[in-house]
């Protein structure tokens, strides 16, 4: 058992910015991780980060185009926290050393991007995200923060109250990768999960392997809800034979799309007339999709993006990881040729429901980063809107758990203000899955103090990796590429009903042969097979809420597009989806969007570019 | 080897919440669908089967000290359908997913940022997720980094390299901030220019693992973390104090000075940082600061 103050699960960007805020605020903190921390997958993130660092610029300009991006389903004062501390945030990461690319009197650079009204995105290079999370990683050395890294968190260990409001969250347990150990986790103030995204739920994925969504599946079976689980943004520029993600960064700085016939279909065709390439992310994929779809793409499947015109110095300048990219994973030159892009998943912009300080309804646990959903990005993300979301929540959570008194919240957890159960009949059965059974305590008797809470955690994950390596049965491998295929066929950028019940209905099918699921290696050193196939049961759990929330969802709104549905409802869904597990069972509610911001309301208008 | 999962009957499964013509309609369609998916899967059955020859030979160290069979080193040899544009990684994965699933190696990102996957690939050190099929010579030998100690299979212990990279003081360290939390310090485009590559670093392992002298010297800092000191040492944002600091620890008995200029790291980075070139670059300016007094 090892014990600390604050315990972090997960080392990316936010992971290390809620330590070192948690250890700044005088807390004992420690990091959990199943990979190193400068393997985390923020390292990927290539195009930037949004700051209102000019005159020109305002927090309030931000905070207006985040909202309108999001198509009203942000909350107001999630957002605008995310604009008013970003700056601070940018320039406390440049104190830290962080190689931001420069203007010629040497500040920080800053370029246009999707949806913005002003250039306010500051950048390294196309590598921001390796730069950020390699300098914050620096400062958790220099501050001799703790790391378990390659240690894969299980569970939480929370006490067993029926309502998930009166729950307190203790600790957790995870299994050492290289020697097999099962150990608890005991946080005295707070567990901060930042386990990031979630994009293994489908197939054709910018994301990494690891991002298996473990904090969001964790915290569910522990009774916190997942919220807004349906919006998932699809990236416009990805490499179509591998999901490589090629920046936004392109377009920012004038990189051009076109469709099989040579046309700028985004002017051309009407998408997007004033910003073109630059409208947001889910109108961008929309249009290819369509240029696709209605035969103009190349090879039936992608278009084309183009920079050559912005001439090899600039290229070598601002872009030149894209160059390597689509050289190492396209054999495309950038420098010659357009290169291939397709949409691709890229982003979760739901997750687990918290507000705007981190906080879960269970005591004791918070969530910052990709995995959690306040909800700053709404129905969908603007692109630089990432990193900020990073470094800020991942602060904010940080300072709480340590105790930092910080105010009262706006935003509403749990059900505990205005909410409204479903009226929605699923066709199928969801939500049974063998394996490790409700999270909370013991399942019987109520245990409250920490120990026997971890303990009985413990107990039970034991138990659970017994079982998988002492049976005979399926291999994980073939459930979770069955989830993926039809995710990726049917949970896409256009939905339909009938292929979303299809989906649940394959899920199913995937919950009903996980029951079965063994693992075949017997070994207690670095077993990858164990560790892969505990993540499945993560991936089967947020995809099949992904596709309750996204058939439920009768509208079209952000990256949520319905055959059916093709307008945005604002009458009946100015409001956030929400999924608890209760005893197994999925249970789906809603509650209102907070559009009142500080000084403002958010009237929802209609979105153009 | 298919994905699909055999299906369950229809009657157990469907629950009638709707009038049966509708509900006909989508049975019917999803029939139809997955008769379509089912006919797409056996053709690419025939067609990998039909490209047999196309398959690629790898030969995979393994090893586990925990169990019994695999606590002699060994080669497995895998042969796996070969596809346009297939990695080492790719090629791994799939011998993992289809016939082996204890075969163990370190892999996230797939696209050459997170450093998990550096390898030993026909006797140099790469990523394997970088490193074309196609590009090597057949059968492909994939061994775990040298003068490091193996976990498991290709899996070896980075705590070696993670301490040496801490020994260098790995982060910005600077005497003076602008007045302002809003206000950055300024950095010419030149001198960011200069620590660009350096900056590039993921950790990989691979230029430690190339290094003979590293290989003899346990204690010697080697290309990594030398060229995270050169990093920092060259940030003019660190101020001329801060650079002497920097001199003094990679000037030290196991630092720039073990270094016999063999280029090993330099070929084998995955980033393309001249590591070699910053080393000796640091030596020169050591030297600089030793002579003061000319």
């Amino acid at each position: 058992m090892y014990e600390h103050d604050v315990v972090v699960v997960g080392a990316g960007g936010a992971g290390l910015r809620a330590a070192i805020a948690a250890q700044e605020a005088g807390a004992d903190v420690a990091m959990v991780s199943k990979l190193h921390p400068v393997r985390s997958h923020t390292g990927a993130a290539e195009g930037g980060i949004n700051a209102a660092l000019r005159d020109a610029d305002s927090w309030e300009d931000h905070a207006y185009d985040t909202m309108k991006g999001s198509d009203y389903l942000g909350d107001a004062p999630a957002v605008e926290a995310l604009c008013q501390e970003s700056p601070e945030e940018v320039i406390r990461l440049e104190h830290w050393g962080m190689p931001f690319s420069r203007e010629d009197d040497g500040r920080v650079s800053q370029r246009p991007f999707g949806g913005l009204s002003f250039p306010r995105t500051t950048y390294a290079g196309a590598e921001t995200g390796h730069q950020m999370l390699h300098t914050m990683y620096e400062q958790v050395v220099k501050r001799g923060i703790t790391v378990y890294d390659e240690w894969h968190v299980m569970d939480l260990a929370v006490t067993d109250e029926d309502d998930p409001a009166e729950r307190t969250c203790h600790g957790v347990v995870a299994y050492d990768i290289q020697s097999g150990e099962i150990s608890g986790f005991q946080a005295n103030d707070g567990v901060i999960l930042a386990t990031g995204g979630m994009g293994q739920v489908f197939d054709h994925t910018t994301n990494a392997v690891a991002n298996t969504g473990d904090g969001v599946a964790m915290a569910y079976r522990a009774g916190v809800p997942m919220e807004d689980m349906e919006f998932i943004q699809f990236h416009p520029t990805t490499l179509p034979s591998t999901g490589v993600l090629i920046s936004e960064g392109v377009r920012g700085e004038g990189g051009i799309l076109y469709n099989s016939e040579g046309e700028r279909f985004m002017f051309e065709h009407g998408y997007a007339n004033n910003a073109g390439e630059l409208a947001s992310r889910d109108v961008v994929s929309r249009a290819e999709l369509t240029e696709v779809n209605e035969g103009r793409g190349i090879e039936d499947e992608y278009v084309h993006l183009d920079m050559r015109h912005l001439g090899e110095e600039r290229i070598l300048d601002r872009l030149e990881n894209i160059l390597h990219l689509a050289e190492d994973f396209e054999g495309a030159d950038g420098l010659t040729e357009p290169m291939p892009v397709k949409p691709g998943q890229h982003y979760a912009m739901g997750g687990i429901e918290t507000n705007e300080f981190g906080e879960t309804v269970i005591d004791g646990l918070y969530a910052a980063g990709e995995c959690a959903c306040a909800s700053v990005h709404g129905a969908n993300r603007l692109g630089g809107n990432a990193l900020p979301e990073l470094i800020v929540f991942g602060k904010r959570a940080g300072r709480h758990a340590a105790g930092e008194e910080m105010g009262e919240a706006e935003i509403e957890t749990g059900r505990s203000g205005d909410w409204q159960p479903a009226d929605y009949e699923f066709g199928v059965e969801v939500g049974e899955t063998g394996g490790s059974g409700p999270a909370a305590a013991d399942g019987g008797a109520v245990a409250t103090d920490a120990d026997s809470v971890l303990g009985a955690a413990v107990d039970r994950a034991q138990e659970r990796v017994e079982e998988l390596l002492s049976r005979k049965g399926r291999n994980h491998a073939e459930i979770r590429s069955a989830v993926q295929e039809t995710m990726t066929a049917n949970v896409n950028v256009f939905r339909e009903e009938g292929r979303l019940e299809e989906t649940l209905e394959d899920l199913r099918e995937a919950r009903e042969a996980y029951k079965d699921v063994a693992v075949s290696d017997p070994s207690r050193t670095f077993n990858t097979d164990l560790i892969h196939t505990i993540e499945t049961r993560n991936i089967l759990d947020i995809a099949e809420a992904l596709t309750m929330g996204a058939l439920a969802r009768e509208e079209f709104r952000g990256a949520h597009w319905r055959k059916e549905h093709q307008e945005r409802k604002d009458e009946d869904w100015l409001k956030h989806t929400l999924i608890s597990w209760n005893d197994g069972e999925p249970e789906l509610w809603y509650k209102p969007v907070v559009l009142e911001g500080e000084n403002k309301t958010y009237e929802p208008k209609s979105r153009s570019y | 080897m298919s994905t699909q999962i055999p299906k369950q009957t229809e009657e157990s499964t469907e629950t009638e919440t709707e009038p049966a013509s509708k509900g006909d309609e989508r049975r019917a369609e999803k029939r139809r669908r997955a008769a379509e998916r089912r006919e797409q899967r056996q053709e690419e059955e025939a067609e990998k089967a039909a490209a047999d020859e196309s398959t690629v030979e790898l030969k995979v160290f393994r090893y586990d000290p925990q169990v019994e069979g695999k606590q002699e080193p060994r080669f497995d040899t895998f042969h796996v359908p070969f596809t346009k544009g297939m990695t080492v990684l790719d090629a791994l994965m799939y011998a993992r997913d289809t016939y082996d699933s204890s075969l163990t190696f370190r892999h996230s990102c797939r696209q050459a940022v997170c450093g998990s996957d550096a390898m030993f690939v026909n006797g140099g050190q790469k990523l394997a997720c970088k490193t074309q099929i196609s590009d090597l010579e057949e059968p492909v030998r994939v061994e775990p980094l040298p003068h490091a100690e193996v976990t498991k299979d290709l899996v070896v212990d980075m705590e070696h390299f993670y301490d040496q990279m801490e020994a260098v003081e790995p982060y910005f360290q600077t005497n003076e901030y602008p007045d302002g939390e809003l206000e950055e310090q300024r950095q010419d485009r030149e001198n960011r220019e200069k620590i660009k590559m350096s900056t590039r670093c993921i950790w990989c392992g691979a230029c430690m693992s190339s290094c003979n002298i590293a290989a003899g010297d346990n204690e010697y800092l080697g290309p990594a973390a030398i060229n995270k000191a050169y990093r920092f040492a060259m940030d003019e944002r660190e101020g001329e104090e801060m650079k002497q600091k920097r001199l003094e620890i990679i000037e030290q008995e196991h630092g720039v000075w073990r270094c016999q200029t063999q280029f090993s790291c330099t070929e084998v980075c995955p980033k393309d940082i001249p590591l070699t070139e910053h080393i000796q670059e640091l030596k020169r300016e050591a030297v600089k600061n030793n002579l003061k007094f000319w």
